[in-house]
């Protein structure tokens, strides 16, 4: 039996492809402006009779359409990462515009979860603005760079707006722009940390989405996080992963 | 709108472009929200009319009562005693409104962050654009939250506002104020009106208001059915329009939808499947056109089977004993019933939440979804002790903070659909 879990969000669209619950094919793409029609484009060369069940904030739109089933982002978080990760306890999903933190009994089932509120301060979208102010090209140089970076210099504002000019700021000041990035990374952790500690996060966590591969974010979590802090190998693909097991 | 009523509101002293563009976003949201849903009952059909005429008919009849003489007393609080207000003759409505609308005038007296129904009630003033605000020639203002408090000060500016002072606690000392609150309450309405309250009309006055709140009562029984004969939306839209429609009417009406319902009880003729969860939806009050909230949780698949809301079950599940034998008792027995209601401007307020496991129990709900405006720190505060003494009992909460504005209509939708996968 083949089921397809596609993962429709802000910033990018993951489709797994499972044949009787093996991987057969996992794909990344851009959401681009029309993220129905980049979708559709991804499911072209799927094998007819697959199941195919939506996650994401597309979801629904790609129900309307050609999705058969929908789940939502958080049971498809949960039930991709308990296939990694068994006794998964929490899951901290940051992808493009929202972070979600999962409570998880250790034996897959949902017991809590929180999402930041409507604005997406301190997720993906935010370190990428960030990385554009500072003159960097990729978010990933920005992640790589800031690790370099050295405490003491201090974000305190959460608002995109508010944090971009901040760190205009004190680039004119003549701050390392290392140093800069590293007090933006820490800003984003002190927010996860906060909505961590609010369901009250129990580990072995793992850590999925796309931020989830920012070393600067994730050695830092790890210095703050009490236990055991565990990154899949694909950390964009573990909504569609869940969505295909839905 | 099938008659043309602007020569009635340009003689109110509306301003006719402004209220033109409010008019244009309620007909296609209300197909969207009610019209949409499948299998209702027909007996709908009289509430859909009375939005179809929410700033027609229903103000015509203001405006004749007011040619013969009469008086409307606008109010935006259930602690404001109607029977009060119809004793002496007057007709009471309900001013709380649950759209975002002259935002940029209210900013001009109000701060920016504040509480979105306190914001539009003070738009709908300053721009003119509310035919029941302008038909009012007197306001009922109270002390439940520092935000509407302090407003009512603002509000004086433009209509004359009587503030009623609502206790913190209920505490005997705290009864006796309230009971002295309502008794001036009597006096100034005396004089607002030049009518006299006596024992008949205020029996006559209890009498009338308690078989409105007895009709919402027997519509809430029948929703502790499953599968459920109505669904939330419909009900909360009932909740609402009770607040300005006529109350023998509306009483009526009510009364025929529940004999429907009961034939469909009967038949086992629900609105959503019979597995579909059960919610109940508690917090700041949900005034019309605000039916955001409860509209994503059934478009999710559930069934909303109670409101622990000012615009729901805090509004009609008390009534006022009718047994007194002199005005004083009648007075007395109106200002206890009112004591009764568990607002989050009191402190502690335990009654709440003896009141929601209560209810979870009767109305058999698989999870409460607490539904709080932003910036009400009375019940975005109360959420903690809400869910300390949901968990206690093992009932499933979710929070929502929101406003009237769409823009997170899609973390809603994920964080109500991710709700009831955990409750299922």
């Amino acid at each position: 039996m083949i089921s397809a879990g596609l993962d429709i969000g802000s910033r990018t669209i993951a489709l797994v492809e499972l044949n009787n619950l093996e991987t057969v094919r996992s794909d990344l793409v851009d959401t681009g402006y029309s993220p129905l029609e980049t979708a559709r484009a991804l499911l072209a060369t799927l094998p007819p009779g697959a199941t195919i069940t939506a996650t994401g904030y597309g979801r629904h739109a790609a129900k309307a359409d050609f999705a058969h089933r929908v789940v939502t982002e958080i049971k498809a978080h949960a039930l991709g990462v308990g296939h990694f990760v068994p006794d998964a306890r929490t899951v901290l999903d940051i992808g493009g515009q929202d972070t979600k933190v999962i409570l998880l009994d250790g034996l897959g089932n949902l017991e809590d979860f929180q999402m930041n509120d409507k604005c997406a301060a301190g997720t993906g979208k935010f370190l990428e603005v960030m990385a554009g102010a500072l003159g960097y090209i990729t978010v990933e140089e920005f992640g790589r760079e800031s690790l370099l970076g050295s405490p003491g210099t201090k974000i305190s504002s959460m608002c995109t707006v508010f944090a971009e000019s901040e760190a205009v700021s004190l680039m004119h000041k003549g701050v390392d722009r290392r140093d800069i990035g590293w007090a933006l990374h820490a800003s984003v952790v002190e927010r996860t940390m906060g909505l961590l500690q609010r369901v009250g996060y129990q580990t072995p966590l793992v850590f999925t989405g796309g931020v989830a591969m920012n070393p600067c974010i994730l050695t830092m979590l790890r210095k703050q996080v009490k236990g055991l802090v565990v990154v899949p190998e694909n950390p964009q693909l573990i909504g569609a992963l869940g969505a295909a097991l839905a | 709108m099938a008659t043309d009523y602007r020569k009635m509101w340009d003689k109110i002293g509306l301003d006719l472009d402004a209220h033109g563009q409010l008019m244009q976003v309620l007909p296609p949201t209300y197909k969207d929200v009610y019209l949409s849903q499948s299998n209702r009952p027909d007996s709908m059909e009289y509430f859909d009319f009375v939005v179809s005429e929410i700033h027609g008919l229903r103000i015509q009849e203001l405006q004749e009562h007011k040619s013969n003489g009469g008086k409307v007393i606008g109010t935006f609080c259930v602690f404001v005693p109607e029977e009060i207000i119809r004793a002496a003759g007057a007709i009471c409505i309900g001013l709380c409104s649950g759209v975002e609308i002259g935002a940029a005038q209210a900013e001009k007296v109000l701060p920016r962050n504040v509480c979105p129904l306190i914001k539009s009630f003070m738009g709908f003033k300053l721009a003119k654009v509310c035919p029941y605000f302008e038909s009012c020639d007197m306001v009922v203002g109270e002390t439940t939250c520092d935000g509407k408090k302090k407003a009512f000060e603002i509000l004086n500016d433009y209509v004359p506002v009587h503030v009623m002072e609502t206790p913190q606690m209920k505490r005997e000392k705290d009864r006796a104020l309230w009971r002295s609150e309502v008794q001036d309450f009597v006096v100034r309405v005396e004089e607002y009106t030049g009518n006299q309250i006596n024992l008949e009309n205020i029996q006559r006055s209890i009498k009338d208001v308690n078989n409105k709140r007895l009709a919402l009562l027997r519509l809430a029984g029948l929703r502790k059915q499953n599968p459920a004969p109505i669904s939330g939306k419909d009900s909360l839209l009932i909740e609402q329009i009770a607040m300005y429609d006529d109350v023998e009417r509306f009483t009526l009406k009510v009364n025929e939808l529940c004999d429907e319902l009961e034939t469909r009880v009967q038949g086992n003729n629900g609105v959503h499947a019979a597995d579909a969860p059960r919610i109940i939806v508690t917090g700041t009050p949900m005034a019309i056109p605000n039916w955001k909230v409860p509209h994503i949780i059934e478009s999710a698949g559930a069934v909303i089977v109670a409101e622990e809301l000012c615009t729901g079950l805090r509004y009609f599940e008390n009534t006022v004993a009718e047994n007194g034998t002199n005005l004083d008792q009648s007075i007395d027995a109106i200002a206890e019933r009112y004591l009764g209601i568990n607002c989050a401007c009191f402190t502690p307020n335990e009654g709440r939440m003896e009141k929601l496991v209560r209810l979870a129990k009767e109305y058999n709900a698989d999870g409460i979804i607490h539904c709080s405006l932003a910036f009400c720190d009375p019940y975005l505060i109360e959420a903690n002790r809400v869910e300390k003494v949901l968990k206690e009992h093992g009932i499933p909460l979710l929070k929502i903070e929101t406003d009237y504005g769409q823009e997170d209509t899609g973390q809603l939708q994920t964080r109500v659909e991710a709700f009831l996968e955990m409750i299922r």
